[in-house]
């Protein structure tokens, strides 16, 4: 059974204002909108992606004020005024693939790419905090993210790579 | 000067769009569309007496909402039964959305559309069902006590028995020297991709057109399903497969309910609709594999070459069986891997259970029948006290044996008859790998610190590139670009590259010019999908073929432009040359225009081609035989699959308090004959190596006796994560070409997943001097069969002495 379309949701709608990769955006959203959704649909900043919704493949990672977070476990409401920076974020000038976007195209560290943005934004945030890690670092340091397709042993190379690169040892 | 791009480690042109967050999966298209969400079934076997959804109604924001009473014509039937097989003789499907009984936690009952997610997922809780329970059918021996049925009309849950058989195999075993029985069982598991399944439909009401987008490993598939399904002529239906985050097999079943939900729920509205699976529904309402309970009897001479095999398989194939019998077939046939028992007979029983559907995984069944082949083959070295290396080697089919029939029927339908391989020296090669030769020592040493450390071993054969066909079709475009599209799919193998790397060398073309599309019906409307590791065999094959075509073509036309021979001429970088002539060239593009005998010029390059200036005045323009435009369309259908290979090897340390299982080594031996992109086949297998690991030591379904799953979560389904993983799989080629196709390749998709339960029940049994007979093995069940295994820890120990 079908009844005539409506466009209107139950929700009371909330004003809530973010800046995502050096952009401002102001949103009109229910208080129930999750960050992932608010990117990815309201936003269209499709790059997040979601894999579990509750918080534990990593797949939505984005930084908030630096920090990497769970997209998906935030409510945008709760993000007023936040700094966030997303997949789309991470070139560089002239659209350059960044150290860590070129560490994963040098070391075949994705194959279908939807882990591959939490993982991203994890090892950007990771490099900061240690820009020189052992093996073992770099493990640790993407422990927290799943990935079905590569089992990981390109993207611990990738996060070498990735720190080779930020220290300015692009053609080793 | 054109460097060969086959063979090398070509970095993947797909990268560039996901690294920068322009994928374009199911769930970031038609960002108009309304949203669906499923009323599921909270129980797992029961009648449907009522379904009310009147409160539906209220909800702000919806838009429609569907049962089984509003299903008419042939979406009101079954689902259908994709792969029928005369021993099915008891195939059962479902209904899109349940008609009076559900079989299982997570069956489909209503779908609502609403403006959003959120409000379709709300509206969606507030479905009433009323329900008369019957008692669920939860597992393998609950299935086979029958005590009661999953469907009423099949009696002992039993949806096929099947035997295949090459002689009296209990005969031969009666007769050997040495007799062996095992009882072996294995747990579920699931593909799990990062991305569940989605649909979006659009209904074009101006062209009278449905387009659909899935999450999908066949576009073709689902065309023919939604087309089938809704009452359309095929060619109105068009299915593109967006960026897939992974499929493992769980993604070729079609179509799924919603594949033809949300389709149909688009023409009616006439507005987009999409569905996007969350993980909870993925874990309930996809499709599960692996679980079976196997036993093996066998008979051997004093070498432990078998003599006679008997295997009998129970195989869980859950609620319903759209795939039909296609795992258990695969399991039966490929158990024999490497090996050659002169006499084998093999039965399966297929069993229906009220557990979420099972359907191919990655390995789809092999991974059974290899532990089933490998956990004998140690079985045989230890009761003769022998290396487990030397035992397989006295089985092994001979390099000079190939082509080897096995006398069965491979899944394919067609005689399972091994191209090529050379088993002797990839054990060589594991061996050198993993250092079984001194692992006695390395044993030793660690003992003396007190740890505990054990080696394992397995082998398999995998049959790959099944057909029937795939197809290829590539154009020229008058700017010198060279557009390609195959009709399989793309879940993260790299096709675009390896396609492409195949097209220039074949063609004569850089590498850069090369564009390839996969999985849209419009560009290539016949195709079969992509699973069974055959997408580098069925398309690599098929586009090789048509690069040959339009090469063929182009110096055609090249020798008349050029007043040449066509066989002085050659391709380098997308340009023509006559050899020895310098300056005597033409460029694909340019012949792409005289290609396409015009009669108005639109733009510099086609004046070329408009009838004052090109042609012969006394010939057509188009001769007999031949059809405008440098382009082809050319199909590669195989006689049989290709046989890949492999041998894995670990080194485990079993932690003596704790039962924790540690991996200190993991060595590959991989045979898919020739390596287009080796950097790509060496991705497949570290991920296959880590599903692996996850199918053994990991992961499984925890279904309570009511048939609740209760790990339908990433908390709780213990998928690895890098912590859990080997720190390097030390990997090894051996390439022996595939007679059966033009590029000499087998497939590669699959393998790194294959040998994983063998591999490390045989390591554990090796540390622990335990008889492992179950996997998954967790640190709590080894810590167990430690306490119930009779003796002390030494004897255990000393038992295992003196092998490898
Ligand atoms: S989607 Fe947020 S952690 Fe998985
Ligand atoms: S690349 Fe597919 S999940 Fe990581």
């Amino acid at each position: 059974m079908t009844t005539p379309p409506q466009v209107s949701a139950p929700d009371a709608l909330h004003a809530v204002s973010l800046i995502v990769n050096g952009t401002a955006y102001a949103l009109e959203i229910p208080a129930r909108r999750l960050l992932s959704d608010a990117l990815r649909h309201d936003l269209g900043l499709t790059g997040t992606h979601v894999g579990c919704e509750h918080g534990v493949c990593g797949a939505c990672t984005i930084l908030v004020d630096g920090q990497p977070m769970r997209s998906c476990l935030l409510l945008a409401v709760s993000m007023d005024g936040a700094e966030l920076t997303t997949v789309e974020g991470l070139t560089e000038e002239g659209d350059r693939l960044g150290p860590v976007q070129q560490a994963f195209q040098d070391c075949h560290g994705l194959q279908c790419g939807f882990c591959t943005p939490g993982f991203l934004t994890t090892i950007t945030a990771g490099l900061r905090d240690d820009p020189d890690p052992t093996p073992e670092a770099a493990r640790e340091m993407i422990a927290g993210n799943l990935c079905r397709c590569t089992g990981y042993q390109n993207i611990v190379k990738s996060v070498l790579r990735a720190a080779e690169l930020q220290r300015g040892g692009g053609d080793a | 000067m054109t460097t060969k791009a086959f063979g090398a480690r070509v970095a993947r042109v797909e990268d560039e769009r996901f690294l920068r967050g322009r994928g374009r999966y199911l769930d970031d298209l038609a960002a108009d569309a309304l949203h669906v969400a499923l009323h599921r079934s909270p129980h797992a076997h029961a009648r449907i007496t009522d379904i009310d959804v009147e409160a539906v109604l209220d909800v702000d924001g919806v838009v429609a909402v569907y049962t089984y009473e509003d299903l008419t014509g042939a979406m009101a039937d079954p689902l259908p039964l994709l792969i029928p097989h005369p021993d099915l003789t008891h195939g059962r499907t479902q209904y899109a959305l349940a008609k009076d009984q559900v079989n299982y936690v997570g069956e489909a009952i209503a779908m609502v559309v609403a403006v959003d997610r959120y409000v379709a997922e709300d509206a969606a809780a507030r479905i009433v069902v009323s329900y008369e329970f019957l008692p669920p059918v939860v597992g393998l021996d609950a299935a086979r006590a029958a005590d009661h049925l999953v469907h009423d009309d099949v009696p002992g849950n039993l949806a096929a028995t099947s035997t295949q058989a090459t002689g009296d195999a209990m005969a031969a075993i009666s007769r050997a020297p040495h007799r062996l029985a095992l009882d072996l069982d294995i747990e579920r598991s699931a593909c799990t991709p990062l991305e569940g399944r989605g649909t979006v439909a659009k209904w074009d009401t101006d062209n009278g057109r449905l387009e659909v987008w899935s999450s999908t490993q066949t576009s073709t598939g689902v065309r023919a399903a939604v087309a089938a399904k809704l009452g359309l002529d095929l060619s109105v239906v068009d299915v593109i497969t967006p960026d897939v985050g992974g499929g493992f097999g769980v993604k070729v079943v079609h179509p799924w309910p919603e594949e033809v939900l949300v389709p149909m729920a688009a023409m009616a509205l006439g507005r987009p609709v999409k569905f996007t699976e969350d993980r909870r529904e993925h874990f309930i309402s996809a499709a599960h594999e692996r679980a079976q309970q196997q036993h093996v009897e066998v008979g051997f001479d004093d070498d432990g070459r078998i003599l006679g095999l008997d295997v009998e398989i129970w195989h869980d194939n859950g609620a319903y069986i759209p795939y039909g019998l296609i795992v258990p077939i695969i399991t039966t046939t490929q158990l024999l891997g490497p090996y050659k028992p002169p006499v084998y007979k093999a039965t399966f029983h297929s069993l229906y259970t009220n557990t979420v559907i099972v359907t191919p995984y990655r390995g789809a069944g092999r991974p059974q029948g290899v532990y089933a082949m490998e956990r004998t083959m140690d079985a045989i070295a230890a009761a003769l006290g022998k290396d487990r290396a030397e035992v397989r080697a006295a089985n092994f089919i001979q390099p000079d044996e190939f082509p080897y029939d096995q006398g069965l029927i491979f899944q394919d339908g067609k005689p399972l008859i091994y191209d090529s391989g050379d088993f002797p020296q990839m054990l060589d090669k594991v061996k050198a790998l993993v250092g079984w030769d001194e692992f006695a020592a390395f044993r030793d040493e660690m003992r003396a610190e007190g740890r505990r450390v054990g080696i394992g071993l397995a082998c398999y054969v995998e049959g790959t590139g099944v057909g029937p066909y795939e197809g290829g079709h590539i154009q020229v475009e008058t700017t010198g670009k060279v557009k390609v599209s195959t009709g399989l799919t793309t879940q993260g193998q790299g096709h675009q590259t390896v396609f492409a790397q195949i097209v220039a060398d074949e063609l004569g073309v850089r590498f850069e010019d090369v564009e390839v599309v996969t999985g849209d019906t419009r560009r290539m409307p016949y195709a079969v999908g992509t699973y069974a590791s055959r997408a580098a065999v069925m398309s690599g094959s098929a586009i090789a073929l048509t690069a040959r075509s339009v090469r063929r073509k182009a110096l055609e036309l090249a020798a008349e432009a050029l007043e040449a021979n066509v066989d002085d001429l050659e391709i380098r970088d997308g340009v023509v040359e006559v050899r020895g002539a310098p300056g005597a060239q033409i460029s694909l593009g340019t012949l792409a225009v005289l290609s396409n005998p015009l009669r108005y010029a639109f733009d510099e390059a086609s004046k070329a081609a408009t009838q004052f200036s090109v042609g012969d005045p006394d010939k057509v323009p188009v001769p007999e035989g031949t059809s405008p435009g440098l382009e082809s369309r050319d199909f590669y259908s195989p006689p049989r699959s290709t046989f890949a290979s492999g041998m894995h090897a670990v080194i485990v340390e079993t932690d003596p308090d704790t039962a924790e299982i540690r991996i200190l080594k993991y060595a590959v031996v991989h045979d898919c004959g020739r390596l287009i992109n080796p950097m790509i086949v060496e991705g497949q297998i570290h991920g296959g190596v880590a599903q692996g690991v996850g199918g053994a030591l990991y992961e499984r379904m925890v279904y309570d006796e009511h048939g609740q799953l209760l790990n339908a979560s990433f908390m709780d389904f213990l998928m690895p994560y890098v912590t859990e993983v080997p720190e390097t799989i030390d990997v090894d080629h051996l390439e022996t070409p595939s007679p059966l196709n033009p590029l000499g390749i087998k497939g590669a998709g699959e393998a790194g997943v294959i040998p994983s339960a063998a591999v490390f029940a045989s390591a554990i049994e090796d540390a622990e001097g335990i008889v492992i007979t179950r996997m998954p093995i967790s640190p709590s069940e080894l810590y167990d069969l430690r306490r119930t295994h009779a003796g002390s820890d030494e004897a255990a120990v000393a038992a295992v002495e003196g092998d490898s």
